[in-house]
Formats: structure tokens, sequence, C-alpha cells
């Protein structure tokens, strides 16, 4: 029951659960451990990291969904694990897209219900065999997923009271425009080469390249 | 204009027994914007179904397209009844991916603000959960403390509620010594301002039939559902991150987590009241530690932490740290951090996913409340709809942290 586990101990506990659930990559990085897993085992690999009183996560802390573009599974389901009796935290992540369903962990954890719905709403990730996958947090009726890198800041459409309709209308936004600073050094982190004056790791495909959008 | 018509109810048939009732969102005990959609046989819930989301702002969101510096503003407007404990889990983040030292006497002012927090949401909880069940005076009673609560945020940071005085690598600036005294002074008085608060509620019939056997969670019940702070050791579960992974300097300090044993909302009453108590103590020595620590109050790396506004008079270099700090902001290593405090809500977490620029790629908020009210629809079923603003009362909701 120390806090502040060392990262060796870690480590150690990242390897049993891997060995353990199948998972397939841990990793002990700032003080925390995040194990990799595949969506269509979340359920068992929660279930036996709930189970096992080696592991004994009782609580769901969290669910939470990260967008990554750029990658042929763009998103991220991150799933935050409390142990009350052993003191530790693990972080067990996924990856999805928009064509794929995540299992539910509701069988789990109960309260894995309304995160999951935020994790739907915000992302437009669908989780198979959840009870009542509604949107949670966004306007009713509304559309889209406004938590992805490719949703505009300012939204699609803006609401205002018409006194001549005696009601609240929906209209494309107009009133207000999003600046977006670029306050990123010019001198160091920039995506831009000159033509034949690049170095070899900012060139398409060398490692670095599109660090900077 | 005819009579009214004579009503007969014909009590065979079950048809008219059943209703759906909207409570909210605009309702004084729904606290905030909240609708509840709510079943009803005659007079006894069915089924609860709360309508969030009418207070969302899109913080997340607006996080990610914003520098480091420019987002702590944000976390004061998540729970605004403790706005100080919100930054405190986001600075901690940062300071981790940076991995900052912090000051010892920042750390000290920092669990002094925290604890003030925790007294400002029990305050406002504990009266106005006695309002929700019919008693109008502990809320005056509660709010004229909490106003001098927050002259000393005011004090502090320029601002009642909304104080962004927590940065990455301690606080903006020092306490002056007059405010510690005053804010001793304070604390010395307030115990006997909570027993008279205490003899209008703890004892109080009303209170009691209204709240004791009402919304009961049981251990399994609560661990399952993901209860933290209150709510979980109202149920009996022992667990308070700042004695079990203690952050600052909570480790050095003396203080008791109290536990409730029914797990019902008079427990959780309870253990907010004597929270309270145990906040006093933890202030004194915190006001104690501070009159023996000298010291500044934010790291002195100038590559994440603003210089001093007579320092930048003198020197180019601090004039050129000032100038790059409040346009580019400083660059965070990439990585994910998750940094969780106990607010007084529960656990309270931010989850950062930094990409090593000068803005958050993913900021996930983990707010207490978000599974509290998620454990709204069991905790009612079979209670009378009277119970619902009991029940809601004890879960401590606030909206502004469960829609962010």
């Amino acid at each position: 029951m120390t806090w502040r586990v060392s990262d060796e101990d870690l480590g150690a506990l990242g390897e049993r659960i891997v060995a353990a659930v199948g998972a397939h990559a841990c990793q002990v990085a700032n003080g925390e451990l995040t194990v990799g897993a595949e969506a269509v085992d979340i359920v068992a690999v929660l279930t036996r990291l709930k189970e096992d009183p080696d592991f004994a996560f009782q609580q769901l802390i969290d669910i939470c969904g990260a967008d990554y573009p750029q990658r042929p599974r763009r998103f991220d389901v991150v799933y935050h694990l409390l142990s009350l009796t052993k003191n530790r935290r693990v972080r067990v992540k996924v990856e999805a897209d928009e064509s794929m369903a995540v299992p539910s962990a509701t069988s789990v954890y109960p309260c894995a219900d309304w995160f999951e719905r935020e994790a739907f709403d915000m992302y437009g990730v669908y989780f198979s065999g959840h009870p009542d996958l509604r949107r949670l947090l966004t306007d009713y009726g509304f559309q889209g997923h406004p938590l992805r890198k490719d949703f505009p800041m300012t939204g699609y459409v803006e609401v205002r009271y018409d006194n001549d309709l005696k009601r609240v209308v929906y209209e494309p936004v107009k009133s207000v425009e999003f600046r977006n600073w670029d306050f990123l050094s010019p001198w160091e982190g920039a995506g831009y080469v000159k033509p034949g004056q690049g170095y070899p790791e900012l060139l398409p495909g060398g490692e670095g390249s599109g660090s900077r959008k | 204009m005819t009579d009214n018509p004579i009503v007969t109810i014909d009590e065979s048939d079950e048809s008219g027994r059943k209703f759906n009732l909207n409570f909210g969102p605009q309702h004084p005990a729904a606290h905030g914007v909240l609708r509840l959609v709510l079943e009803l046989d005659g007079e006894l819930v069915e089924r609860v179904d709360p309508h969030i989301g009418l207070l969302h702002r899109g913080t997340e969101k607006l996080i990610e397209a914003r520098p480091y510096a420019q987002n702590t503003g944000y976390f004061d407007r998540l729970d605004y009844v403790a706005p100080m404990n919100q930054e405190h889990a986001f600075v901690l983040a940062i300071e981790r991916l940076l991995k900052l030292e912090i000051p010892r006497r920042a750390q000290i002012i920092r669990v002094l603000y925290c604890e003030i927090g925790r007294l400002l949401n029990h305050l406002m909880n504990i009266t106005t959960q006695a309002m929700d069940v019919g008693a109008l005076t502990p809320p005056l009673w509660g709010f004229e403390e909490r106003e001098k609560l927050m002259v000393f945020y005011e004090r502090a940071s320029g601002a009642r509620m909304h104080a962004n005085y927590f940065r990455p690598g301690g606080v903006r600036q020092d306490l002056p010594p007059a405010l510690v005294d005053d804010i001793e002074a304070w604390v010395s008085a307030f115990p006997k301002v909570l027993g008279e608060i205490e003899a209008l509620i703890t004892g109080n019939r009303i209170f009691k039939q209204r709240n004791v056997d009402i919304g009961v969670v049981s251990k399994e019940q609560a661990v399952a559902w993901g209860f933290t702070g209150v709510m979980l050791r109202g149920s009996g579960v022992a667990w308070d991150l700042r004695r079990s992974q203690p952050y600052e300097i909570y480790d050095e300090l003396e203080f008791e987590i109290p536990v409730g044993v029914h797990g019902d909302c008079y427990d959780r009453y309870l253990c907010r009241v004597e929270e309270m108590r145990q906040s006093i103590k933890i202030m004194r020595q915190c006001i104690e530690l501070l009159k023996k620590t000298p010291g500044i109050v934010l790291a002195d790396d100038h590559k994440v932490t603003p210089p001093r506004r007579g320092e930048m008079k003198r020197s180019m270099e601090a004039l050129i740290h000032h100038f790059k700090l409040y346009s580019e902001g400083y660059h965070v290593p990439a990585g994910e951090i998750y940094a969780a405090v106990e607010a007084p809500k529960g656990e309270f977490g931010v989850y950062l996913v930094a990409d090593g620029t000068n803005k958050p790629y993913r900021c996930k908020i983990r707010a207490p409340g978000f599974p509290h009210l998620a454990a709204m629809d069991w905790m009612n079923r079979g209670h009378m709809l009277a119970d619902v603003s009991a029940i809601l009362g004890s879960l401590d909701i606030v909206f502004g942290e469960i829609d962010r």
C-alpha cells in the first residue's frame, strides 16, 4: 500500500498483466502504467483485471476517447482503473475507428454506462452491447462529434431567439469567427523546408515529418 | 366558463397512476441545469433519466486550442463552488510532465487554499441539502461564511471565485502576512459557527426524517459505480487520495478521514461536517508552516514561469522570457499523464496528452460528480418523489464540472 510505486514494480505488474490477459504491450512512463489491448478483448481484459486478486482493480475511474486522425485506426479509447486495496492505477488503451465497435464495459463496471455514452457523443466511437447508447452532453438533435480533430471549434450551427417566429432558431455559424493563433516559433520545430535543402528527417516519410500541423 | 368539472377517480383503473414528470431544467432543487425525466407510479419513482449537457461549453475542445498557460482559467469554471481544487489537478499534470519542482512555500499555500475550497464546497452543499428538504435558514448562515472565504480568495488572487491562482511551478504570488493572520483569525472563529449550523441541521427532526435511510448505497455499490470522495466514504470505504496517494505536503499533515456507517444521505451529511472540522485542522497546520517557511512561491525556471515585473524592467533576458511565455507559451514534452486530486466532491482527475507543442493534444477532465449523477437512476428507484431532491442534494452535484 505504498504510494509512488517504483517504475520497476509497475513494470513487473505490467508484465504480469500482459501475460495474464493477453494484452499486447505495456509501458511505464511518468510513473504510470499503460497497457495496450485489442478492442475485441477489452471485456475479458477488464474482467480479469477486476476479478484477479493479484490485480484487484475494483474501480473504473474513467473512460475517454482521443482522436489521432493520421492513424489507420484513429481513435483511442482509454480506460483508467484504480485498485483500492492495492493502491495502484493502470491505464488500458484500445484502438478503434468509425466503423469498428468496441465491446461495452457495462457488464464489468456498471459506471461505464455514462462514460461510454460520452465517448460516443464526443467521438462517435460505437460501443456494442451498451444498453442505452444515446448522446449525453450535446444538444437534442445534434449532428457530428465535437471532439474529433476535424470538427471545427465553432461548430456548424448557432442558435438565437427569433422574435418573429417566437422560437429559438438554428442557423449556420456567422456571428463568431474563430481565431487560431499559431505562436509556435518559426525557428524551431517547423515542419516546412525549402525544396532541396531539407534535412532528411523532415522529408515526407522520414522520422519527424508531420510533427507540426 | 363552466363550473369546475368534478373529477372522479376510479381506484381500480391503473392507467392514470403511471405518468412521466419533467423535473427541471429550471428547478431550485436541481442544483443548476439538470433535467430529470421521472417515470412515476403514483408518488413512487420507477425510473430516472437525467438529461445533462445543458451547461456543456466544450471546455475540453477549447483547451486543445490554447497554450497551457491560458487553460487554468477554464478549470475554475468547472466546479465553480471550489475553483482552486480543479486548477490543482491541471497544474499537477503539467508539472509532472515537465518534471518541475515546486517550492515548499507554494505547496503549503496550495494545500491551504484547497482546504478553503473544501470548506466552500461543503458549506454550500450541506446547507443547500437542508434547503432541498425544506429549511431556509442554513444556506443563509452558510453563505455568510462562504463570503468571508471568498474574500480570502480575492485577497490572494484578485478574484472571488475564478481565481486562476495556481500556476505550473507554484502559485501566482505570495500571500501578504496580514492575510495569513486574517485566515488564522477566521479559522479560530469558524468552529463556533459550524456548531451553530450543526445545531440547526444535525439533530433537526425534519432533516433526519427526510435523510436517514434515504438513498442507501452499500460498499459494493459505491465501489462498482465509480463513486469517490464523500460518496464512497459515506458508505464505509476509508479512501481519501490525500492519505492514500498523497500529493503536495499532505503526507506531513495530521488529519482524520471520517467514514460513514449506513451509506445514506444523513451519513454523507455527517461526513461532510466532520471533513470541515478536519479541514480546519489542516489549515491551522498550514498557517503555522507558512509562518516559519519563507521563500519563493513560484519556481524560478523562467522557461516555464514568468519573471517578476520588476525584473523585467532591468533584465533583457527576463523581458524575452516574458514575451515568449505570453505569446508562444512553454512546450510540454510529449507524453501522457493522469493527475488526480481529492477535490471536495471526490476524485477530480485530468488526463493530459501532450504532443510536445505549446498546446495540449487532449485533455480529459474526470469530474467526480459525473459517475455520481449516473447513479441517480438506481438510487432513486422505489423512493418517493420527494426523496429525489434529498438524494440529489446529498450527491453534491455541480453542473459546471459534469457538463464541462
